[in-house]
Parts: C-alpha cells; structure tokens; sequence
C-alpha cells in the first residue's frame, strides 16, 4: 500500500510517494537522497537517526513517513544558517567531539533538541530538585548533558568530547 | 630516514570533519545509484545440519521481487576461499544465522517482506555451541592468529611456584564481545562488463578486493572496491565476511544493476565476526621482595568448528615482566557458531584483564604497592624476544600517573572509604601493545600545477594517494601531516587521496598499524620525489614506493606502554558500579596529531570501561545465536556512564620505529582498562571479580 505526502526537509519542500510502511529514514534516505541521518540500528536503540520533526529530536527510524505528511525535518545538514555551520557544528570540530562521525548528525541534532527542552524547563532523572521552578531553564552541568545525550550511542567513545562541545555550546548561550 | 616534524605534533584539524558534521561525508550505503536493488538474507534457523528444501513459491509471487537466490540457483564461487565465504554455495549448514537464501527486491520494504515467505526446511545434526574447559574436543593450536606459537614454555614454571615465597593462582573469564561499529557493515556492488565495483564499510580495501578477486575468480585489477569513509570497525571491518561475498553474488546474476545491503543490527551479531570468550588460568609466583619468579598464563577459548581464529590471549604475558619461569598456552574448543575475528587490541584485551588483575591480586598478597611491584618486575631487555627496548617507557607512564591521581595518599586498605553510602577505591594496571608494520602499502606523490610547467602557478600542490582507511581513527589527518613533513612544505597544499583500490594495493587500518605502515610508504615515496624532482617539480612529475622493511626490525623490541588508573564507586545498598573518574598515561613514540591521538586513546578507555561493566554476548547453546542480539540487549557504555577521562602521553623519541617516531595508538587505550576497573573495585569493596563484564549481583 502506498500513500503520497509532502515533507519540508532542511527547509525544502518534497512530494513523494511511499510505501506505508516506510519509515521518515528511508524516505530522507532512499527516496530524497537525502543521507545526513543515518541508519546505525533502525530499531530506536542507537541514535543515529536523529533529526528534529517539527523542532523536537526524534528518532527518524521509529516514525512512519505516512504519519508524518506536511511535517517540517531538520537534519544536521539543515542547522546551519545560510551554510554556515551552526555553532554546535563547530564545537563538535574544536572539541574533535566525534571519529568515524557516523553517530555525529544524530549527536548534533539531538544536542540542539535537548538544548531547547532544557531551557524550556524539561527536567531529566538526574535534575536534583523537580519541585524547584525549572521555568527559566534547567542548569546543564555535565551530568545533565551526559544524562540527556544517553540516548545516543558512539561506538568509537568520543562521550567526554561530546560533553565538552555541549557544555561549551550550552554555556555560551547561557552567557548569552 | 628520520621526519623533522612540522606538521606533525600540531592539531591538525581532520579535513573530513565540517563534512561529517554536516551529514555530508558518504559512506557506503550513500553511493548514489540509479534504480537500486535492494537484497535481505534468510538466515539459517538451526547451528548444525542440512537445508533438505527451500520454498520461494510466495517470495517469488510478491510484486517487486526481482530474484530470489538458494544454494541450487546461486552463481558458483571459486573453491578455493575460506570455507565462511562460500555463501550459498552448499546446502550445509555450520551456524545459526548462516545465508541460506537472499532475495532482491525493488524496495527494502518489499525485500524484507519477501524474505519473511522464504520457506526452509532442515535436517538438523546436534551441535556444540557453549565454552566447556572439559570439553574433549578442545585442542592446541599451532599458532596463534598472529603467527606466534600457540604455547611457549621457558625453565620450569611448576617448580618455581611450587617453591615461591608467595603464590597467586586464579581464574579469570572474559565474555563473547561484539564490535558494534555504528555504520552496519554495508555493501553496495554492481557488475560492469566482467567487472565488479564494491562500496563498503571496510577497514582495507584492497583485501576486500583480494577476496572478491579470488571467490569470483578475476584479477584484482578487475575488482574496484571504494572506501572513503567509514563509521567505525574495531577489527570487524579488517577481513571480509560472509556478507561481502553474498551482496557481489546476487549483483553477478543482475548484472548492471546496483545491489545493495546493509546488516541489520541484529544480523551484526551472527556473520561479521567477534571476540571469543576466554578462560584465564593465571598463577604468579614471587619472592619476599616481590620479584617474580614464575608467570603462568593457560587459555581456554572458543573459536568455530569451520575456521580457526586463535585468539591470543596470553601474548601479553610473554614480554610484560621479568621472570625467572614464564609458561603461556592456549586451547581451543571449536563451536558451531560464527567465526570470531580480530576486535580491538585482539589477546592484549582479554589477556591484560588476566594478567593485570592477577598483579593486583600479588601485590595485595606481598603487601606492596602494585606499581612498586611493577617496577621491581622491570625488564631490562624484551623477556620474549631478547631484544633490547628501542624505547620502553612503562615505569614513567605509571609514575606519572600516580602523581596525577594523588596515588601516594592512597590508603591500600580494601573497603576503607565509604562516602554517601557508596564504596570508593582506586586501581591501576598496566598496557602494552606492539608497534605493527605490515608490508605492501603501495603510496604515491604528484605534483599538480594546473598544467602549467614550472613554477608559473606559484607553489605546487602534491596529490598524495594510497588505498588506506579512516574508519573514524584520524587518517585523513595524520597522513596529510606526514606528507606535508615528508615533502616539507605546509598541510594545505597537500591533496591526499585515501579508501580506494584505485591507488593500488594498501595494508588494513588495524593492528595500530595504519600509520606506521601508511606513513613509512608515504615518506619513502616523498623522498624519491624529492631526489628526481626536487621541491620545484613539473606538473604531473610523479613517484612512489611501498612501505619499506624497517632495518631496526630484528634488532630491537618495539612496543608502546601505558598506565592506566580507575576510581570506582560501588553502591553499598545495590552494587551499582560507577567509574567517576579514569586515566590513562602512554608512552607511543611521537604524537603525530594531539587533536585525533587524544580521541584515540579516549576512544579506547571508553570502550575499556564498557568491556568492563557492559558487553556480553549471551550464547544460547540450545541453538547456537547470541539471545542478546541488538543495542538493547547488548549493552555498550552510553555518554552517561563515562565520567571524567584524562588522557596524557609522555615524549618520546624512539628512532627505530619508523620515519615518524611513531608507535600505534589504535589499541593501546583499551588495553589494561578494564583490569584497572576491577583492581579499584575490589579496593572500593574487598570484593575480587574475575569475570567480565562485572556486574552489581557481584557486590551483594
């Protein structure tokens, strides 16, 4: 059974028909060419696939493009403004935050994700005191963006990287 | 010849990076194709027997289904390749999980749906798929996989125990692991004319290429394999598996079109190899003052009935320290399961778990510090080889160490500090691994001036090519330094080239050899350049050279050394085991790239403290498959589980390792690691684990 649908994706739009049991992954991948968000266990276990849908961090894998006609996707290809890279981008380089850079789209993509929901006040099972007022965000210190960026995995173990180039980011934005 | 370093010792910047961040960088599975097959495997359901039929009748009938290939209907291989690669090529089944039919289909969709209505049936034969030491099938090897003697005897170790001042005896397990690389092995292949292209997830293409060439019977020259990037390998990645081999034979019988297939992520822990589980039997005997005068280190480890892969294990045992006696054997107990392979730091990991803790335990036992008990042991020249060092560094990797990690206020006093209701304590261990070259990486320099002769263009450029692989370690980098330090003029006007079998023939990236290996054909081309061209060349002047013997090999033993220290935290109430902090101290020769060599060691101490705490492969012996067989099931450390990791190396200048001064950094950070851990967390707790992973019923 197939369906047409529309996706934005990296702020352009496509018409495409798939089979309904395509996921957003493959649609992206295999019938827009589109190969930023990768395919590591398509099975919602490991984090490579992740991509903004309609700005939160999803796991691209695990979402039928069917159920998702009309969606805006960013993948890390699409964070950047006017082919800049976007700032996480750049500590991800400083920090060399990554190897073999297969699990870093999703890293990068979930890291700016997760950066929204805590300023949004989003606690996670490590934020020390859930009664406090989480209104004007969540204090990311390394525990909490070790905590939140878990769901990721790198094979190759560039974590404390990867905690550097978030703390760097989140905290400049903080200052900001 | 000896480099002056410029570039090399300066972070720089991998020039893949702003590619790979973006999502841009391809890996195999992004090979662009027009109107891509897509191929699913039905693997086999039984360890052991005969497939007696196959049914394709409803796989066929599915619309998209393009082809669907069994033993009777595959294109013949070539006899003479290893009996894993014979895909389809016989009705005998040896595993679980084996291919004993693929379907090609128009979508992946419709190829997995297929595959689904593929009908087996099976005469099943019993098979052996657990580690038993009583087994009577078990047997000596000749050699290990590395070529060394699977057994190596000197004096009478018995004797010396029997009469040590002080004995330790122990058995140490470490599990079935699995490599896990993030990119699933991937092949996308097509025939053109009589010749095969291959894009794949591969850390050496040109032994790709070799196995292809030879199970399709074609010269090499008529088997393309391409490999720019790659997303991770450890080891699973080196020989071609079983995958590899299928993806080219179902592309013969579509000839034109592009096949394509990527393992599952369960699919990634039944065909693409693993590190066999050991059993460790480790005694050390020592002197009142704590000098060794006996090592035994004996290995009970699985491999598969269908290809030998010796695992070796006790190596590390035969250069690590001064002793009168030394014995070191392996035995091997042939299972019908996969074939296991090389994963990172192959013996030197599991055997360094061994070792290491039986150190701890002998240094606990004498009442000595365990560094002060490591360097008492001390060699002066290699005990294996005996060969003097041409740089060992061992005693200040770990001296320095013990001054960052504060060890002199150590209290050695096992479960003595209790903080917030958790156990803390701290461990240290010990690592090494061999420097490697291995022979025939073919490397080429040109000069590239726009076509215009002389030096009308301003400086000249140098297209520097060899087929080597970054899978993640930092190659693109590391060998654009060297070349621009081999050619003597900066890192942006070198054009390097990499992960194609166009450049010719190239040794693997594994064994911490890459570099070694890559570098030495790299400068060796650079200098005949320079000799016939000068630095003033023409456009399109050219040279090049394969990776030369290196003199020194034969005169002097060439490893790197390390320390590392852990600090655990056990829970008094639940066991849970936490590592806050690790470190680690190496002494690798020269640091070509401080920026990629930190990621590497860290690379390696992170995947250390998941072999420690995480990684099991389960075997169910009912039927011969891994029962934990996805990211779910098989647990590796997550961004939340690493605390805080320094990383420090020590200068050293060793001019007989190769051009760069440079020893392999790709292994030696998880060598040691997860001794380290289960040293501390036996200080934390008083409670000594022998086994891998160490989990928290080990505390209650």
């Amino acid at each position: 059974m197939h369906a047409d649908l529309s996706l934005t994706v990296d702020g352009r739009r496509h018409e495409l028909t798939v089979d309904t049991r395509t996921t957003v992954l493959d649609a992206l991948r295999e019938h827009l060419d589109i190969t930023s968000a990768k395919k590591g266990c398509d099975h919602g276990q490991c984090g490579a696939c992740t991509v903004l849908l309609d700005g939160r961090r999803t796991l691209s894998c695990l979402s039928l493009a069917v159920a998702h006609d009309g969606s805006e996707v960013t993948t890390a290809d699409g964070l950047g403004a006017d082919g800049e890279l976007h700032p996480l981008q750049e500590a991800f380089l400083a920090h060399d935050a990554y190897q073999c850079g297969y699990c870093t789209p999703g890293q990068i993509c979930s890291a700016v994700g997760m950066l929204e929901e805590a300023a949004a006040g989003h606690p996670s099972v490590v934020t020390p005191d859930l009664s406090a007022d989480l209104t004007a965000g969540v204090d990311l210190d390394r525990t909490e963006i070790a905590e939140r960026m878990s769901g990721n995995l790198c094979r190759c173990g560039a974590y404390a990287h990867i905690v550097d180039a978030v703390d760097e980011v989140a905290h400049r934005e903080v200052a900001r | 010849m000896t480099l002056t370093p410029h570039a090399m010792g300066t972070a720089v910047p991998r020039p893949e990076g702003p590619e790979k961040v973006r999502g841009r960088a391809p890996y195999a599975f992004e090979h662009p194709a027009a109107e891509p097959l897509y191929l699913f495997p039905v693997q086999a359901a039984i360890a052991r027997g005969r497939v007696t039929a196959i049914d394709t009748s409803a796989a066929d009938a599915l619309d998209g289904v393009v082809l669907v290939l069994t033993p009777e209907t595959a294109p013949r291989l070539s006899d003479a390749i290893d009996p894993d690669h014979g895909v389809l090529q016989s009705a005998q089944v040896h595993q679980h999980g084996q291919y004993v039919a693929a379907v090609v289909a128009t979508t992946s969709e419709t190829a997995r749906e297929a595959a689904e209505l593929v009908r087996v049936t099976y005469a099943q034969e019993p098979h052996v798929a657990a580690l038993d030491e009583d087994s009577p099938e078990l047997y000596g090897p000749d050699t290990l996989v590395t070529g060394a003697p699977s057994d190596d005897t000197r004096g009478d170790p018995d004797a010396a125990l029997a009469q040590a001042a002080v004995t330790v005896r122990a058995t140490y397990r470490t599990s079935m692991e699995h490599h896990q690389p993030m990119e699933p092995h991937t092949t996308v292949a097509v025939w053109e004319g009589g010749r095969l292209v291959v894009h794949e997830a591969t850390q050496a293409v040109s032994w790709t290429r070799q196995t292809l060439a030879g199970a399709f019977g074609l010269a090499e020259d008529d088997v393309d394999v391409v490999a720019p990037h790659v997303g991770g390998g450890f080891g699973s990645k080196g020989g071609t598996h079983p995958n590899t081999v299928l993806t080219a034979l179902v592309a013969r019988a579509v000839p034109g079109r592009t096949v394509k297939y990527a393992l599952t992520r369960q699919q990634m822990f039944d065909l693409v190899g693993y590190r066999p589980a050991t059993i460790q039997h480790v005694a050390l005997g020592a002197d009142a003052d704590g000098r060794l005068t006996a090592i035994t280190h004996d290995v009970v480890e699985q491999s598969s009935r269908i290809q030998e892969f010796v695992e070796p294990t006790a190596a590390f045992s035969r250069g690590m320290y001064e002793a009168d006696t030394r014995r070191t054997s392996h035995r091997v107990a042939p299972l019908d399961i996969g074939v296991p392979t090389y994963m990172r730091a192959p013996g030197e990991a599991p055997g360094s778990f061994g070792a290491e803790c039986a150190m701890d335990e002998l240094a606990v036992a004498l009442g000595v510090d365990p560094i002060e008990l490591r360097v008492r042991n001390e060699p002066e020249v290699d005990p294996e080889e005996g060969l003097p060092y041409s740089s060992r560094n061992l005693v200040a990797c770990l001296r320095r160490g013990a001054e960052l990690f504060d060890w002199s206020r150590r209290d050695p006093t096992p479960r003595s500090r209790l903080v917030d209701g958790w156990w803390h304590g701290s461990g240290v261990a010990a690592a090494t691994f061999p420097v490697v070259r291995f022979p025939g990486s073919e490397a080429r320099v040109r000069a590239a001036r726009n076509g215009v002769a002389g030096n009308g263009s301003g400086a000249p450029r140098y297209v520097v090519e060899i087929a080597a692989s970054d899978i993640g370690q930092g190659a693109w980098a590391a060998l654009t330094a060297i070349a621009a330090d081999a050619l003597d003029v900066p890192v942006e006007r070198i054009d390097l080239a990499i992960g194609d079998t166009a450049f010719g023939s190239a040794s693997p990236a594994g064994g911490s050899s890459g570099t070694t290996s890559w570098g030495a054909a790299i400068t060796e081309a650079a200098e005949r350049f320079r000799d016939k061209y000068g630095d003033d060349p023409d456009d399109g002047d050219a040279a090049d050279a394969t990776t030369p013997d290196n003199p020194w090999a034969g005169e002097y033993a060439m490893h790197a050394y390390g320390a590392h220290f852990a600090e655990v935290a056990v829970h008094a109430d639940t066991g849970e085991i936490r590592v806050p902090r690790m470190l680690g101290v190496f002494a690798a020769g020269r640091i070509v790239n401080p920026l990629t060599a930190r990621s590497q060691f860290l690379g390696g101490m992170t995947m250390g403290l998941s072999a420690a705490l995480h990684e099991e492969s389960v075997l169910d012996d009912r039927f011969g498959h891994v029962v934990n067989r996805d990211l779910a099931g098989y647990h590796i450390a997550t961004c939340a589980d690493v605390g805080r990791m320094d990383v420090e190396w020590l200068d050293e200048d060793d001019p007989y390792v190769n051009p760069m001064g440079s020893k392999g950094i790709g292994e030696i950070g998880i060598v040691g690691a997860a001794a380290a851990i289960a040293n501390a967390a036996h200080h934390a707790t008083g409670v000594r684990v022998r086994s891998l992973p160490i989990t928290l019923d080990a505390f209650l």
